[in-house]
C-alpha cells in the first residue's frame, strides 16, 4: 500500500508538471507561428509595394 | 511584460521550486493518516489558487472592456484565462490521482469536484467561443459576456465545501480543516512559484495576443494592396 501510495504521488507531481510543459510548449509553438507568418506578410507586402511603385 | 521580468520570474520561480521539492520529498514527514500521497496536496490547492485568481482578473478584465471598449483589456482577459484553464487542469488531474488513493476512485459526481469540471469546461469553451468569432470587436464583446457570466461559477466551486455536504476535505482556509504549520507553509511557499510561472505565461500569452492584432492589421494591408 506504501509504496503504491508514494507512486501515486509521484503521478500527481509529474502530471501537474507535464500539463503545465505541455503548455509552454503550445505557448513556443503559437509564438513560432506567429513570428513565421508575420514575416511572410511583411515580405509579401514589401514585394506589393515594390511592384506597385 | 518585458523580457528580462520574464526571464526574472521563471528563475525565482525555479529556484522556489527546487527549494520547495527538497523540503516536501526530505523534510516533512509523511502525513499519519494519508501517507506520501497528501504531498500532493502542495501543487493541487495552489494550483486551484491561481486558477481562481486568473478567472476573476479575466472577468474583471471583460467588465472594464464593456465599459471603455479597449481591446487591451479583452487581450488580458484571454491570456489569464488561458493560464487559468492550464492551472485548472493541473488541480482536476491532481485531485483525481490523490482521490484513487484515498477514495479508492478516480471521480464521483461530488459538489466540489462536479463544480470545478463545470468551471473548466465553461472555460474551455470561452476559448473555443473566441475562435468561432472573426470579428475582434464583436468576439471581444461575446467573450466578455460569457467570461462574466462564467466566472459566476468560480465563488460556487469554492463555497460549494460549506454550502453542501461533500465527500471532499472541507476548507483548510476559513473553514473546519486544519493543517500543521509546517505543511501551511509549505502550501503558502509553493503557491509563489506557481503564481510567478502564471504571470510569466500570461505575459507571454499577453504578448501573442498583442502580435495577433499586428498580423490582422498586416493581412488587412496585404489585401488593400
Amino acid at each position: 500500500m506504501d509504496e503504491r501510495n508514494f507512486l501515486y504521488m509521484f503521478y500527481g507531481f509529474l502530471a501537474a508538471w507535464l500539463i503545465l510543459a505541455v503548455y509552454v510548449v503550445a505557448l513556443a509553438g503559437r509564438e513560432r507561428r506567429l513570428q513565421r507568418e508575420m514575416e511572410n506578410l511583411r515580405r509579401m507586402i514589401e514585394e506589393k509595394q515594390k511592384e506597385a511603385s | 511584460m518585458r523580457e528580462k521580468t520574464l526571464i526574472a520570474f521563471c528563475t525565482v520561480a525555479a529556484i522556489l521550486l527546487a527549494y520547495n521539492l527538497y523540503v516536501m520529498l526530505l523534510v516533512l514527514p509523511d502525513e499519519v493518516s494519508q501517507g506520501p500521497i497528501f504531498r500532493i496536496i502542495f501543487f493541487h490547492v495552489p494550483s486551484a489558487w491561481t486558477a481562481f485568481l486568473g478567472f476573476l482578473a479575466a472577468a474583471v478584465a471583460s467588465v472594464l472592456y464593456l465599459v471603455r471598449k479597449d481591446l487591451r483589456y479583452d487581450a488580458f482577459a484571454v491570456a489569464v484565462t488561458e493560464v487559468g484553464l492550464a492551472f485548472a487542469a493541473v488541480t482536476l488531474v491532481t485531485g483525481m490521482i490523490w482521490a484513487r488513493i484515498i477514495w479508492g476512485i478516480w471521480w464521483t459526481w461530488d459538489p466540489r469536484l462536479t463544480s470545478m469540471l463545470v468551471c473548466w469546461l465553461l472555460y474551455a469553451g470561452y476559448l473555443m467561443l473566441r475562435h468561432a468569432v472573426e470579428e475582434p470587436t464583436q468576439r471581444a464583446r461575446i467573450a466578455a459576456v460569457f467570461s462574466i457570466f462564467a466566472s459566476v461559477d468560480v465563488p460556487i466551486v469554492f463555497f460549494s465545501i460549506r454550502w453542501w455536504r461533500t465527500q471532499h476535505p472541507q476548507p483548510v482556509v476559513w473553514g473546519g480543516g486544519s493543517m500543521d504549520p509546517a505543511y501551511w507553509n509549505t502550501l503558502f511557499l509553493n503557491w509563489i512559484p506557481l503564481l510567478l510561472l502564471g504571470a510569466a505565461m500570461a505575459g507571454i500569452r499577453l504578448r501573442q495576443e498583442r502580435r495577433q492584432r499586428e498580423l490582422e492589421a498586416l493581412r488587412r494591408m496585404a489585401h488593400a494592396l
